[in-house]
C-alpha cells in the first residue's frame, strides 16, 4: 500500500515540477530581484549597485507625468470602451437574430487575437496628415493636429481594447433571465426603468469584469502611447522602457515596476470587492 | 441602435482594411493609393532582415508554445491530484503570470537573467579548458522562457477547465476493468483533453508571435518580427510593412479560427 502511495505522489510531483520550476525561475525569482533592485542605487556606468535605500521610491515624483497620464487615461479609456461596448453587447445578446449572433461575436473577437501593433499603426494613416486632417482641409478646417495627442491615444485605447470589454458584458446579458424583463413590463415599468432596474443592474458583474480587465492591461500599456502619442503622451510602460533600455537606471525603473504591480493589485482587489457586492458575479473565459 | 452597432463594426475593421488595401498599393507612398500590385509582398519576402526576423519569430513561437502546451497540460493533470492549499498557491502564481503587465514580466526577467549570467559566466569560464568558454546570454532562450510563462499559465487554465468537466464515470469504469492508470490516461483522458491542449498551443503560438513588449526587453541581439515591424514603423510606414502585416493578420485569423474550432469540438474524432 505504501509503495503505491509513494508512486502516486512521485507522479504528481513529476507532473507539477516543470511548471513549478518555470514559475519560480521566471516569475518569483525575477520579482524578488526587482524588489531588491528597487532599494539599490544606479551604478555609475548604468545598471545596479547594491545598497539599502528608499531614495528610488522617494524619487517617484520625477516620473509623475507618466503616472498621471496612466492614471487618467487608463480609467478614461476603459470608460470609453465601456460606453461603446455596452450597446454592442446589448444588441448582440438581446436584439440580434439568433443565427447571426455567433458570427457577429466571432467578428468582435477576431481583431482582439490579431496583432495589436499592426492594428494600432493603421491609425497612423487615418489620423496622420493625409487622413482625416486632409479631408477636413477640404471643408476649410486647416492645420488640425490629431496624431501625437492624448485624444489619439484615447482613440487607440478604445479601438484596441473594445473586444475585451464587449465579451464579458455580452456573457452577462446573454445569461439574463428574459422572464424578468417580461415581469418588469407586466408590472407596469417603462422600458427605461426596466432597462435601468433589471437589465443594467444584472449586467453589472460583466461590466466590472470588463472594466477591470481593460484597466489592468492599460496600466502596463506601451505600444499605443508610443505609436499614437508620438513620445508626448508618456505612460508608465514608456517610462520603464526608457529607464531600462535607454538611461539604464535599473533601480529607479525597478521601483516604478514594483509600484505599478502594487497599483494593479489594488485595482484587482477593488474590482473583486465591487464584483462580490454585485452578487452573482461570474468569471468569464476570454477564449 | 443598429446603426450604432454597424458603425462600431466599421470602426473595428476600417484600420485593418486600410492596411490590407495599402499592401497592394503600386506606388511607394504609404498613404496614396495609385494602383494594384503585389510587388511589396515580393519585396518583403526578399528582404533578408525581415525574413530573418520572421524565422526567429516562428522558431520562438513554436518552441515556447510546445513547451507551454506540454508543461501546462502536465500541471493541469498534477493539480487534480493535490490538496486544496497547494492548488490555491499554484493557481495564484498562474494567475499572477497572466495578470502581471508584460512590461514588468519583461524587465524582471531581464534583470534576473543578467544577474544570473554575471554569476554563471565567470564560473563557466573558470571550468572551461579552452580559450572560448560558452557564454550564456539573452536571446532565443530568454524570449522562449518569458513567452512560455504566460502561455503555460493559459494552457494550464484551459486544460484544467476541460478536466473539471471530464466524465469521471469513464475513468472509474476504465480502472474497474483493470486498465492500468497509463492505459486509462491514453484511452480515456488524453483524447478528451486533446482539443483543449491544441487550442492552448495555438493561442500560445499566437501570443508569442504577436508579442512585442516582453521580447523587446529580453531579446538581446535577436530580432523578432514585431520588433522589426516596430522599428520600421518608427522610420515611417511602408507598403512592405503593410504586406507583412497582412500576412500576419491573415495567419492569426486562421489560427484563432482553428483554436475556436478545436475548443468547440465536443468529442474526439474516431
Amino acid at each position: 500500500m505504501r509503495g503505491t502511495r509513494f508512486r502516486k505522489n512521485l507522479v504528481t510531483a513529476l507532473l507539477l515540477a516543470p511548471a513549478a520550476l518555470w514559475l519560480i525561475v521566471f516569475l518569483v525569482l525575477p520579482f524578488i530581484a526587482i524588489a531588491i533592485f528597487s532599494v539599490g542605487e544606479r551604478a555609475p556606468e548604468g545598471g545596479y549597485q547594491a545598497a539599502l535605500t528608499f531614495a528610488q521610491y522617494a524619487n517617484l515624483p520625477a516620473r509623475a507625468n507618466a503616472f498621471w497620464n496612466t492614471m487618467v487615461l487608463a480609467p478614461v479609456g476603459a470608460l470609453g470602451c465601456l460606453l461603446v461596448a455596452y450597446p454592442v453587447a446589448y444588441y448582440l445578446a438581446l436584439r440580434a437574430p439568433q443565427r447571426w449572433r455567433l458570427i457577429l461575436l466571432a467578428l468582435i473577437v477576431i481583431p482582439f487575437w490579431t496583432s495589436l501593433l499592426m492594428r494600432t499603426y493603421a491609425w497612423l494613416y487615418i489620423l496622420g496628415g493625409r487622413g482625416i486632417p486632409a479631408l477636413l482641409a477640404y471643408v476649410g478646417i486647416e492645420d488640425l493636429r490629431l496624431i501625437n495627442t492624448p485624444g489619439a491615444v484615447l482613440l487607440g485605447i478604445v479601438y484596441g481594447y473594445l473586444p475585451l470589454m464587449i465579451l464579458p458584458i455580452y456573457v452577462s446579458l446573454e445569461r439574463l433571465d428574459r422572464r424578468l424583463l417580461e415581469a418588469s413590463a407586466d408590472l407596469g415599468a417603462t422600458p427605461l426603468s426596466t432597462f435601468i432596474g433589471v437589465t443594467l443592474r444584472l449586467s453589472l458583474p460583466g461590466v466590472m469584469t470588463g472594466f477591470s480587465l481593460v484597466m489592468i492591461l492599460l496600466l502596463g500599456e506601451y505600444l499605443i502611447p508610443t505609436l499614437l502619442g508620438g513620445g508626448k503622451v508618456f505612460f508608465i510602460g514608456n517610462a520603464l522602457v526608457d529607464l531600462f533600455l535607454q538611461s539604464r537606471n535599473w533601480p529607479f525603473g525597478s521601483a516604478i515596476a514594483i509600484t505599478l504591480v502594487l497599483v494593479s493589485v489594488v485595482v484587482l482587489i477593488l474590482a473583486n470587492r465591487i464584483s462580490t457586492r454585485l452578487s452573482g458575479a461570474r468569471r468569464v473565459d476570454l477564449i | 441602435m443598429r446603426a450604432f452597432v454597424v458603425a462600431v463594426f466599421a470602426f473595428l475593421y476600417l484600420p485593418i482594411a486600410l492596411v490590407v488595401l495599402f499592401s497592394f498599393n503600386a506606388g511607394h507612398h504609404a498613404s496614396e493609393f495609385t494602383g494594384f500590385s503585389t510587388q511589396w509582398y515580393g519585396k518583403a519576402l526578399s528582404n533578408p532582415f525581415l525574413v530573418e526576423a520572421l524565422k526567429n519569430s516562428l522558431i520562438i513561437a513554436t518552441t515556447s508554445a510546445l513547451l507551454a502546451a506540454f508543461c501546462g497540460t502536465a500541471a493541469a493533470l498534477g493539480l487534480q491530484r493535490v490538496g486544496a492549499r497547494t492548488r490555491a498557491l499554484f493557481e495564484a502564481l498562474l494567475g499572477a503570470a497572466i495578470v502581471v503587465p508584460g512590461v514588468v514580466i519583461g524587465i524582471s526577467t531581464l534583470v534576473a537573467l543578467v544577474q544570473l549570467f554575471a554569476v554563471v559566466n565567470p564560473f563557466l569560464a573558470s571550468l572551461w579548458p579552452a580559450d572560448q568558454p560558452p557564454r550564456l546570454s539573452l536571446g532565443y532562450g530568454s524570449i522562449i522562457a518569458a513567452h512560455g510563462l504566460f502561455s503555460m499559465a493559459l494552457v494550464t487554465m484551459i486544460v484544467g477547465t476541460r478536466l473539471s468537466s471530464l466524465d469521471r464515470n469513464l475513468v472509474e469504469a476504465s480502472s474497474d476493468l483493470y486498465a492500468t492508470p497509463l492505459t486509462t490516461f491514453r484511452a480515456i483522458v488524453l483524447p478528451q483533453i486533446m482539443p483543449a491542449v491544441i487550442a492552448g498551443f495555438l493561442l500560445a503560438f499566437t501570443f508569442s508571435f504577436d508579442d512585442f513588449i516582453v521580447a523587446f526587453f529580453v531579446a538581446g541581439a535577436q530580432t523578432t518580427l514585431p520588433i522589426y515591424v516596430f522599428a520600421s514603423i518608427r522610420r515611417g510606414v511602408t507598403p512592405e510593412i503593410n504586406a507583412v502585416a497582412t500576412i500576419v493578420l491573415a495567419a492569426s485569423v486562421l489560427l484563432v479560427l482553428l483554436a475556436q474550432w478545436q475548443l468547440g469540438r465536443r468529442k474526439p474524432s474516431p
